[in-house]
Parts: structure tokens; sequence; C-alpha cells
């Protein structure tokens, strides 16, 4: 199995892993960061939603062998101490039910609130909209979307 | 009526019992809903906390904190922020104060250690109550002893004992103490005007670990040298295993073993119906991603052990049996032929339901390590007692060599009622003589459920002199029908003639209980009859339902659990904060009110039309549950509640053909998203009666909200869920 440096949280790693490995599973298993979830393997959920370079990507259809320098970040490294911004405002609204998509949620928030610090209603929901929560707190992340827009 | 007493067996006597901890602080160990036995001894050191003799424990250190070890499982409804809130109350402690770990590890002697029905707050309000408030007396009798006052002269408030001269002791000072003397009878609880913790918005303790992404879920579970497996099961119901190629599967890197299991499990063979009781292959890798690569390149044969059904056969089964005479009867007023017989006018409508998977969001895991000394199973499980006495019969084991572990669960639904999952990882790690995760994919999560089952209802209604004088449920339901009490809720009592039948229809497909069973799909039936009934009397559906409520005022029928008078409080705020009937044109308003799990809920929903298509605006609801523990993690359900419900009942479409599902991922089978939501707003009946659950009883009325809404926007009445299928079927397919 060939051997892979990945660039995650800031540190840098290696892993020995088959070519086509998901992301997702080279994170989970490897090297056990378990923040980020598995929730259908096919791209359809978000729960595996990860930042590649700043871009939020599904870690279960990202094959291990795409990966080449660019810097990864997971739950685990948005901030130091669950202090982003989206972070925050996911504690100050109370959004989890079961929790078990939200890490996926707020990847996908903090990728967008970078690239659109100042989006309106209709934009949170149409960038919200691939991330599914099956506890449907849809209208907490809403608000807490906006709210981490706020004080970004 | 519903009986306000809900102390059950609860019996304060030897119910706690307290030791001093070799480091320090004092540990409560209780038991809830029960008493301790009598040579039961707590701990004195906190890593050897025993959940055999115990099924709670509360520490207090020398500083003043308060360690609560929450009983119940969690899944995401909340209760292990809001039990302890109901000790601390009692406790008399700062919240701040207090932390809260997931105490249910072990499993023995636990009274109600499952999370379903939405019973754990109305079960442990009681015995939480007492538990905390008996605590605190203690600590008051300590802090006077040390005194040398009369205990009834000192009070305590957020962990400060006061006597009548002005002196103070912290809880910390005393619990060396107050763990050595006996336990009080007969102390005295709150009045709920005193709350300073029920009823505070509290956020949900594990906030932090989730939004760090910390290793919390049955997922994220691992122990030294632990193998994944991925399991091969039949591909549709009514197939067994003929044989199987696993030379491809062997040569994928990271495939260690592949076993062909099932005869462990076959021994519980009649006494659970919720897996397939047949031969599996499993492929066990040294990751996950090798296992589920393993499995894909098995290449298995496959035989017809019984009929292949489709979703057309149960359709076809389920209208014989309501065409038919074939009932049994589950409750039954008056007389209702006579009163179809004298009608003015008689109404009959049948509503159809589909299947419906889970789908949690965690898919089905398990962890086992099978060995001679023990067996050790962690994961995600509502029922951690029940897994552990199957467990211990396919392998003939004593029960306490079973330890279950509890992790928090990424949503249950009902799907972790059962333990399949549990079940096989147990028998694949005794075969690999290794720990084992067992993972489903999304696909084995689909295809191997215990769906909701297909339902159809038939109502039919008798009309005189502008009143209902009869009313006739017949409930055509697969493998099982409606259970317990909800024969009893709304209309009985209300409709003289009234007659509740049921039938069922045996099939091949795992059956079992999804979020509100039976209700999540009855309360759309019946309220779009109601309102149908209210169009044809005349009335406005709401004020039907209110002035048929009169009618079950001051009942003596002790099997009807829902009130009168509540109902009628909780709809009145519906349509007060909803604004009913003065909503600006193009928004229309349709209304459903349901009694499920103890609670009274009504709603209201808005809808717009856009391209001919309904938009769900807003959803108005009134809640009555009692005494709101926590009204931050409450809203949290009833908004999650209600978008749940319109979700399946908007796109939950799950078929069946020749016994394979035909959507088994988020590509074919939708849930609703981000931008389907409407706002939900949800307001509390205010009173002081004991709370009560709200897991699922926000969900069932949901649908019927919606679909009443649609009836009055576009005319057309909805009879069959999916409605997106009944609305445009163009559109009733995925999306980007």
């Amino acid at each position: 199995m060939p051997d892979y440096t990945l660039k995650i949280n800031g540190k840098t790693t290696k892993v020995t892993a088959d070519a086509d490995t998901p992301l997702l599973w080279v994170l989970r298993d490897e090297l056990d960061m378990v923040g980020t979830k598995f929730g259908c393997g096919i791209a359809q959920c978000g729960a595996c939603t990860v930042h590649i370079d700043n871009i939020a990507v599904r870690s279960c259809s990202l094959p291990i062998a795409t990966i080449s320098g660019e810097s990864i970040t997971t739950i685990e490294g948005l901030s130091e101490n669950g202090t982003h911004p989206v972070q925050e405002a996911w504690k100050e609204i109370d959004v989890p039910q079961c929790g078990y998509c939200q890490a996926g949620q707020m990847m996908t928030a903090s990728a967008f609130l970078k690239e659109n610090p100042n989006p309106t209603k209709e934009e949170i929901r149409e960038a919200m909209h691939g991330n599914i929560c099956r506890c449907a707190s849809y209208n907490r992340i809403e608000k807490a979307v906006e709210v981490a827009a706020k004080n970004s | 009526m519903e009986s306000q007493n809900n102390s059950l067996n609860f019996s304060r006597r030897n119910f706690l019992k307290t030791s001093v901890l070799a480091g320090g602080g004092m540990l409560i160990g209780f038991n809830l809903l029960n008493a301790c036995k009598p040579n039961a001894v707590p701990p004195v050191d906190i890593s050897k906390l025993n959940f055999t003799d115990f099924n709670a424990f509360i520490k207090i250190s020398e500083e003043g904190y308060v360690t609560i070890f929450s009983p119940n499982p969690e899944i995401g409804q909340g209760v292990k922020t809001s039990m302890p809130m109901i000790i601390a109350e009692e406790l008399d402690v700062a919240w701040d104060k207090v932390n809260v770990a997931q105490g249910a590890l072990d499993t023995k002697n636990y009274q109600r250690q499952v999370a379903g029905g939405s019973q754990s707050i109305r079960f442990g309000w009681e015995a939480l109550r007492q538990t905390g408030a008996t605590a605190k007396q203690m600590l008051v009798n300590a802090a006077a002893a040390k005194w040398g006052v009369d205990a009834s002269t000192c009070t305590a408030s957020e962990g400060i004992i006061t006597n009548s001269n002005g002196d103070t002791l912290g809880y910390g000072e005393v619990v060396k103490e107050a763990a050595g003397i006996e336990v009080p009878e007969n102390v005295k609880l709150k009045e709920s005007k005193d709350y300073k913790i029920i009823g505070q918005d509290i956020k949900n303790v594990d906030i932090d670990k989730i939004r760090t992404g910390k290793p919390l879920f049955g997922l994220d579970y691992k122990s030294e040298g632990m193998v994944y497996a991925s399991v091969l099961r039949p591909p549709a119901f009514g197939k067994k295993l003929v044989s199987f190629d696993d030379s491809k599967a062997r040569a994928v890197n990271g495939v260690i073993d592949v076993i062909r299991f099932g005869d462990k499990i076959k021994l519980l063979d009649g006494k659970i119906d919720f897996t397939r009781v047949t031969d599996k292959i499993a492929v066990i890798g040294n990751s996950t991603w090798a296992a589920m690569k393993g499995k894909k390149a098995l290449l298995a044969e496959w035989a017809d052990e019984a009929k292949l059904e489709s979703t057309e056969d149960h359709d076809k089964e389920l209208f014989k049996i309501l065409d038919g005479n074939k009932f049994d009867t589950r409750r039954e007023d008056g007389n209702i032929t006579k009163a179809f017989a004298q009608a003015d006018k008689v109404i009959e409508k049948t509503y159809e339901s589909p299947f419906l998977p889970h789908n949690c969001m965690e898919p089905m895991n398990f962890y086992a390590n099978v060995t001679a000394e023990k067996i050790h199973l962690v994961g995600p499980v509502q029922t951690p007692a029940w897994l552990s006495s199957l467990v211990s019969g396919m392998f003939e084991r004593k029960p306490e060599e079973v330890h279950v572990e509890m992790t928090r669960m990424g949503g249950g639904f009902g799907r972790r009622l059962y333990s399949d999952f549990a079940l096989e990882a147990a028998e694949i790690s005794d075969a690999a003589k290794k720990p084992v995760k067992v993972v489903f994919s999304r696909e084995d999560d689909m295809a191997a459920g215990t769906y909701r089952p297909a339902i159809k209802y038939r109502i039919k209604a008798s009309l005189k002199d502008g009143k209902i004088t009869g009313y006739h449920l017949k409930e055509a339901a697969i493998n099982a029908n409606m259970y317990g009490l909800i024969p009893d809720f709304f209309p009985a009592g209300c409709i003289p003639n009234y007659k509740v039948s049921t039938g069922n229809y045996q099939s091949k497909m795992t059956t079992g209980a999804w979020r509100a069973p039976y209700t999540n799909f009855l309360a759309f039936a019946e309220q779009s009859f109601f309102s149908e009934l209210a169009e044809e009397l005349g009335k406005d559906h709401p004020t039907l339902l209110l002035e048929l409520l009169q009618n079950v005022k001051g009942t003596t029928d002790e099997n009807i659990q829902y009130s009168g008078e509540r109902m009628e409080n909780t709809i009145k705020l519906a349509l007060e904060k909803s604004n009913w009937g003065k909503v600006p044109e193009g928004t229309y308003q349709g209304f459903a009110a349901y009694y499920s799990h103890n609670t009274h809920v009504a709603e209201v929903a808005d809808i717009e039309m856009k391209d001919g298509m309904p938009v769900v605006k807003n959803v108005t609801v009134a809640v009555d549950c009692g005494i709101v523990v926590n009204p931050l993690g409450a809203k949290n359900q009833v908004e999650g509640g209600v978008l749940d419900g319109i979700g399946h009942a908007m796109y939950g479409d799950f078929n069946f053909k020749d016994g394979a599902p035909q959507a088994v991922n988020f590509d074919k089978y939708r849930l609703i998203r981000m931008q389907e939501t409407p706002q939900v707003n949800t307001f509390f009946v205010e009173n002081d009666l004991s709370p009560t659950g709200l897991g699922e009883p926000g969900l069932p009325p949901a649908g019927g909200a919606v679909a009443n809404a649609i009836k009055v926007a576009t005319g057309k009445r909805l009879l069959k869920q999916p409605f997106i299928n009944q609305l445009d079927a163009s559109k009733s397919k995925i999306l980007g």
C-alpha cells in the first residue's frame, strides 16, 4: 500500500492506505480523528464534510490519492477549543439534538461564511441544503449560521 | 382521566445509599423506581461505580461540585440534560456547579433504561425529585448536627446551608458527615413556584463535545485489536444464501477473514422477529473501508425461500382486509350499525401510508468482544437489558457474563430498540475470536430495517341533524396493529357510537416501532377526516373539535387518557398564536390536533403556493406537556418532531419490488432538507401538572395540518403519503 503525506489541521501526517480509500476512513480508522462522520458514503448527506484548502468537501467520496499537499481541515481543527464563530453560535443557539450530523453542518457553514460573510436567509438555506439533519434541527442551524455571520 | 400521580412503584425506603469517597466527597447511589438490594453498598472509589446494585449516582465533592451520572440513554431527546436538571433542582445546587456524565454503562436492574415512547421524564419525575430532595435533607441534617441545632431551623439553597444564626456551610463541607447518616423519610418536595432550574433554558450537556468533534457515538468507539466487519445479507426479503465465492474478497488489501454466520442467532428463532434469522456473510477487515470493499467483492448465490413480496402485493392484501370482515374489535361504544342505518349522510375515506425506514444519521453499528471470561458489547442501542438477555441466550452464558455499554446515539427513532446489529457483532466476534465492530453502510441500514409498516386506515362516519353520531375506524397493517390505549384516544368518548377494528397481514418484511408508532400516520388520517367532516357540517375544523371535546369532559372511562380540558386549552392556544383565520391573502392554513404519549398537541400549518406547489412557511405548535423541564430542549424536540412529520408525510417513499427495497441511499430516498423546512413556532400551555414526554408527540399532527392547508389552497384532498407523489409526480425524485 502506498504512503501519503497529509496536511491536516496544520500538522503533517504520514499514512499508509490503498489509493482508493476515502479520506473519511483514513481520518477515522487510521488517524483516530472521529469527529468527521460517516452518513451515506455517496456524498449525499454532508455528515463527512471537511475543508480542503478552505472549500467544503465530502470526505466519504474523496479518494486519498487525489489529495496532494492541500491543506485539510476537520472539525477537530476548525478552531482551538471550539472558539470558531460557527462553533460558538452552535452553542449559543443549542442546535444539536442527537448531534451526529452537526460536525458536517458546522464545516459546511464555516466554509460558506468564508465565501459569503454576509449572507441572506435564502443564501443560508441554499448553502445548508446539502446537509441532512435527521433530527431536523434545521430551524436552529439556520439561526446559528445567521448568528455566526453576525459575530464573524 | 390521566392520573397526576406518576409515582408508580416508587418507594422511598432504601432507594438510596451513600458512601464517603476515598478521594474525598460523597457518593449517592440510588435506584429509580426501585429499592436498593439490602446488601448493596455504593463504592468508595469513583472508578468502580456499580451499576448492578444502583442505576444512577450523584457525586458531591468537598468543593461542592456535583456530578450526576445520568441514568438514561441519550438518542437526541435531551434526557441527559433534563433528568439531571430535575435532580439538581431538588438538591438545590447552582447548575454551573453540576457536571453530567453518562452513567448508564452496565445494565442490570435498570427498571426503565429504555429510550422509547417519550416516557423517560414522565417515569423519572417523582423518583428524580425524591432523590435530589433526600440528598439535600441529608446534607442539611449533617450541617445541623455539626452546629448542634435542629435541622428544621436550617435552610439550603444553591449549595449553601444556613442556620437561624446566619451561619453557613457549603454542601462540600458536610459531605463526609452526610454520607454517614441515616437516609431520611418523607422529605418535602419544592413547589413549582420555587423552581430555579426546572423551567430554565439549559443547553445540551454534551454541546462542547459535539461541536468540537469528540468521540461520543458508537461508531467512534475503538478498542485495542479491534477489527471491522461488513455484512452481506440477503438482497431481498424471502431470499436465502446458497453459496458464495470469497476469493476476490480475500484478495482485497486489509481483508482478514470471511465468515459465514447465523447459527447462534438462529438459537433465538421464535424469540425475535426484528431481523432475518438466516445465514449471512461477514467480511472482516483491518479498516472499515477494507471490510466494505471486501463485501462488494463477494460473489454470492441466493435462492428464494418464500414469496418475494412487492408493494403491490401489500396494497392488495391490505385492501382485502379493509374490504373483508375479519377484524379484531379494539373498542366499541354504543351501536355503530344503528348509527349508520339512521344517518342523514355517511362519509367514508381510505388513507394509505408506505413503509418507512428510520435512517438514523449514524448507521447501525455495534462492538462485540466475546471471550471465555465475558461478553463485552458497546454501542448505540435503546434496549440494553433486552440485548443482554438475548446474547446470554445465544451463547448459553450467564447473564452476569454479558456487559452492555451504551454510547450516545446518532438518532434512534425506534430503530435502536432492536439489536440485530449487536447480535450480528456478537456472533462474528465469537467466530473470529476477535473484538469486532460491525458497521452498516447506508445501503445496509436502509435494506435491513425494522421498518414502519405500511398501513391503511378506512374511516367511516355518520352524520345526523348536523352532528357526528357514529365513527368507525378500520386499520389494516403489515405484521402488527396499533397497541395499548390508542383506540381510546380522541375521538373515543366524544362520539356516542364508536368502534375501532384492526386486522393485519403477516409479511416477510421486518417491521417495528418508528417514532410515534401508528399515531405517526393515524393522526394524519384522523385529522384529515375531521377536516373533511367539518367541511361537510359547514364548520371550522378546530371549532368542530372543541365542540366534540365537551363530550369527554368528566368522563368516568378510565381508559381514556387524554383530557378534554387540556386539549381544549391546547387548541385555543394554537389558534391564538397562529392568527387562525386572520392570515393575509395567499396564505392558507390547515389545522390538526392530536394527543399521544401523554402530551396534547395542536398545530397550524401556514402554506403558500409557488409554481403550483405548496410551500410550508410556518407551523405554529401549542403543546401541553405539563411542567416544561427545559424549554430550550423541549422546543428543539417539538421543532424536530414537526419537521420530521412534515418531511416523511411529504417525501417518505419506500417501496419493495420482489422483496427488495427500491431505494437504499439518499440519492433515491428523499429526506426533508433545509430549503423545504418551515419556521416552527412552539408555545407551551402553562400549568403545574407532572411533565410528560416530547420526543414523539410533536410529530403526529404535522402531516395532517399540512394536508388540510393544501386542501384549502388547492381544493385537493390528500389521502395518501407521500404527498409529493399526489401533488406532482415529476417532482417526486431528488433534486440536485
